[in-house]
């Protein structure tokens, strides 16, 4: 008995057995889980997390890490803020802005593959200086929104469902694909898995992991249009501890720290978790405060499990 | 019974015997040479005496007591202590505290340091060896780190000092003062085992000597005195070679590969050798002798300091494993496991990591096309495994080998093949399949270079073998003139060329 369950646990499909499970319990004991509103404010409230959790699912399959998400996130949303406020046309806002994201991402990755400097350390400190631009860039304060329409990236609906919600849905199917069935996709689980061995079998590594980086800073971009059109203006200290949050969700997703694993659906999974836990205190009023301590123990538990999971394999 | 007594030591790792009841007994005060080929069981020896690994049966005696060791650090407090060719000294600390290191002096936790230097100084001087005792280990050379080795050997009081391969990476003079260490340590009383492929060294300082061969005892000898280096070597080798190899002639086309004056920085000498369309290219030598290193700079695996090479006499520009592969140059490396493997992966993407350049469109993979390569080369390749889905991790050292080959058969054009030490870890039966692979891709004109530590291997299964000793090219013998102790000869670092190793 115990066996069968330590096998479900550990396999593949543990984490969507322990989702479906704490959805079920959830929804039967929390009072307004279960609600067509409740349901879109969970989606709204991981879109964040969900969008910036489909790169860094890559970065941590090719063994890679990056601690600049957040910072490039608030950045990029201040970018599309001042950009469309100065050129008056959202379409140049929201592309100065991925352009912008995508420009640290290329940094991070040079940095990283071309002059091997340690990923942690690397993007540790453009974490820092994407963070100080950012709040140069505003003088420490929040810029509002000239035109009314950029409240639209966040509040319009599509079939009752609101834009962001549908931009995360599509991020998943796409960075999905990209994962299983491109031969970046391949490649970049065959670096996390072994990059020496890769080497030699002709994949270019170095040009792998920057392109890693790249989509990173352009993904967080979007993140942080979408996040700056929600809370209405551009704040640059948006998005703090955000990249503690993605990890963790990948993690919890069954993507392993060693490198070489990784599947969308166990991020999509990890994440719903996090945004579910978080949803549920609220809906309980846990003040904030406990929220951290939860936050921090679902990670040491997923950390946890990576590690019986990944002594299980070596077992196997 | 002799003081230091190995007795009906057997030990078998899976798929190989790696030593069979091996008993030889050394005395007190001697230095006893252990030699033999790679392979031969020296090594497994060493780590069954340093309590590392343990015996299947036998039992090692010192001093007329049985010694029984579950760690290392028991054949440490008993007196046995192993110099391995890796150093194992902490070069941020002084000399003095790395022969300290867990058994500082110290009072409330503060370590006496003036009485450390004094007391380890009065130690190193008492044995001859003239370093400081405050310097850190990091400003010391590779000898004077040897050096330290010992000393800890002494500081702890061993009975039993054995040394892998000393000398690899000294110089001659640092070898010289290495020698006199031991001449001092025979002298009060110490059992030294002393394993080198060097046949000069092992004359020059061994009271005794024993060979071991195929994880067998090929010879004992108690004295030196009557023994001539010819019949070590032949104890050494002493194989007959059998026709397991299953090799047949078969037709030379011309040049396909060649090499001119390679060189990198772990092969400074420049290296030039041509293979043959349809020949199997033996590289022979002992561990160090450069060859992985020449073949890592064909591949463009590491970086180069000269040379150029030509493919079917076309110039071809090889910088990286990249431009290899799209020349026709595949490299199976020596380490798989580092090297070779994805792991964590399956066979199917283990497979079809470089040839899906050739089938996926715009970057996405043919699904259909992967699948089929896959089971293409689990079949020709006969892998066995219970699905391509299966983690790469999970086989054995044979079928891996099979799906790195298949990895390469599945690119196409490929034109030489270079494969470093093609059946190490690999049992017996799965050789033969190898083997019988390499024949039939030679059958079919590619250039096959074949790189070597195994010398019935070598003479086995090549047309023709390029010895390689001390990062030189030192012999070129044909299939007519193969001898293990001419190949042998040309392998042994017996002339005095350490100096060109150490650089």
């Amino acid at each position: 008995m115990t066996n069968s369950f330590k096998k479900i646990l550990l396999g593949d499909q543990g984490l969507v057995v322990i989702f479906v499970l704490a959805f079920a319990l959830v929804s039967i004991f929390v009072p307004n889980f279960l609600t067509e509103r409740n349901m879109l404010g969970l989606l709204q409230s991981v879109v964040t997390v969900g969008i910036v959790a489909c790169t860094m699912m890559f970065c941590l399959a090719a063994r890679d890490f990056d601690l600049s998400v957040g910072s490039i996130v608030a950045f990029a949303g201040m970018v599309a803020v001042m950009a469309s406020n100065a050129t008056g046309s959202i379409t140049i806002g929201i592309l100065a802005a991925i352009l912008c994201g995508a420009t640290v991402g290329l940094i991070n990755g040079v940095v990283i593959a071309k002059f091997r400097i340690n990923a942690l350390i690397t993007t540790l400190a453009t974490m820092q200086i994407v963070r100080g631009l950012a709040l140069i860039s505003s003088d420490g304060r929040a810029v509002g929104i000239n035109d009314p329409n950029f409240y639209q990236l966040a509040l319009s609906k599509l079939f009752g469902v609101p834009t962001p919600i549908w931009v995360l849905l599509v991020l998943f199917v796409v960075f999905g694909f990209v994962l299983n069935r491109t031969v970046f996709g391949k490649n970049t689980l065959a670096i996390g898995g072994n990059p020496e061995a890769s080497r030699l079998a002709g994949v270019n590594v170095d040009r792998t992991r920057i392109w890693i980086f790249t989509l990173q800073g352009a993904v967080c971009a979007i993140a942080g249009i979408l996040l700056a059109s929600r809370i209405t203006s551009g704040q640059p200290n948006a998005a703090v501890g955000l990249e503690l949050s993605v990890i963790s969700a990948c993690v919890l997703g069954g993507v392993s720290l060693a490198g070489g694993r990784a599947a969308i659906a166990g991020v999509i999974v990890g994440v719903m978790i996090m945004g579910i836990a978080e949803n549920v205190m609220n809906l309980l009023n846990i003040p904030a405060f406990y929220q951290y301590i939860v936050r921090g123990v679902i990670l040491l538990l997923a950390v946890l499990l990576d590690n019986l999971r990944s002594n299980a394999l070596g077992r196997r | 019974m002799s003081f230091l007594e190995f007795s009906h030591i057997s030990k078998s790792y899976p798929g190989v015997q790696a030593l069979s009841d091996v008993s030889f007994g050394v005395a007190k005060g001697a230095v006893h040479g252990l030699m033999g080929e790679n392979g031969a069981g020296k090594s497994t020896l060493i780590r069954i005496l340093s309590g590392d690994q343990h015996s299947d049966t036998g039992e090692i005696n010192i001093d007329g007591q049985v010694q029984k060791y579950a760690s290392t650090r028991d054949a440490f407090h008993a007196g046995v202590i192993v110099i391995h060719q890796e150093l194992q000294l902490v070069p941020e600390l002084t000399v003095a505290e790395n022969l300290r290191l867990g058994r500082f002096p110290a009072n409330a936790g503060v370590i006496q340091a003036r009485q450390m230097f004094a007391e380890v100084g009065e130690k190193l001087k008492s044995a001859g060896i003239d370093i400081d005792p405050r310097r850190k280990v990091k400003t010391l050379s590779i000898g004077e780190r040897q050096m330290v080795e010992i000393a800890k050997a002494i500081m702890l009081d061993a009975r039993v000092i054995a040394l892998d391969e000393p000398t690899s990476s000294l110089s001659s003079r640092e070898s010289e003062i290495l020698f006199a260490l031991i001449e001092r340590l025979r002298a009060e009383g110490k059992v030294i085992l002393y394993i080198s492929h060097r046949l000069d060294e092992v004359f020059r300082l061994c009271d005794s000597l024993t060979v071991l061969r195929d994880g067998k005892l090929a010879a004992h000898h108690p004295s030196l005195k009557d023994v001539t280096r010819e019949q070590v070597v032949a104890e050494m080798v002493g194989r007959e070679i059998s026709n397991v190899w299953g090799w047949r002639p078969r037709e030379l086309g011309k040049v396909r590969l060649k090499v001119e004056d390679m060189s990198g920085e772990k092969l400074p000498v420049p290296a030039s050798f041509e293979a043959h369309a349809g020949e199997i290219l033996g590289f022979f030598g002992l561990i160090g002798a450069g060859r992985s290193e020449l073949m890592r700079l064909v591949y463009g695996a590491d970086a180069r300091r000269g040379g150029s090479m030509t493919i079917d006499g076309e110039r071809a520009e090889i910088a990286d494993p990249r431009q290899a592969i799209r020349a026709g140059v595949v490299l199976c490396s020596e380490d798989r496991k580092h090297d070779g493997i994805v792991q964590g992966r399956s066979l199917e993407e283990n497979i079809n990591i470089s040839s899906r350049r050739h089938h996926s469109r715009f970057g996405i993979l043919d699904l259909r096309k992967e699948v089929e390569i896959a089971e293409t080369f689990i079949k020709k390749l006969k892998v066995r495994t219970p699905s391509r889905k299966q983690d790469i991790v999970n086989l054995s050292g044979g079928n891996q080998q099979k799906v790195i080959l298949g990895r390469w058969l599945s690119e196409q054009g490929v034109r030489v093949l270079i494969i470093d030490e093609p059946t190490r870890g690999i049992d017996v039966g799965a050789k033969s399949e190898i083997y019988e692979i390499l024949y039939r891709l030679a059958e079919d004109g590619m250039a096959i270079v074949v790189v070597s530590s195994e010398l019935p291997e070598v003479m086995g299964i090549c047309d023709r073998i390029l010895v390689m000793c001390g990062g030189r090219i030192s012999a070129h013998i044909d299939r007519e003139q193969f001898s293990e102790r001419a190949i042998l000869a040309a392998a042994l670092p017996d002339k005095k060329t350490p100096d060109a190793i150490a650089s």
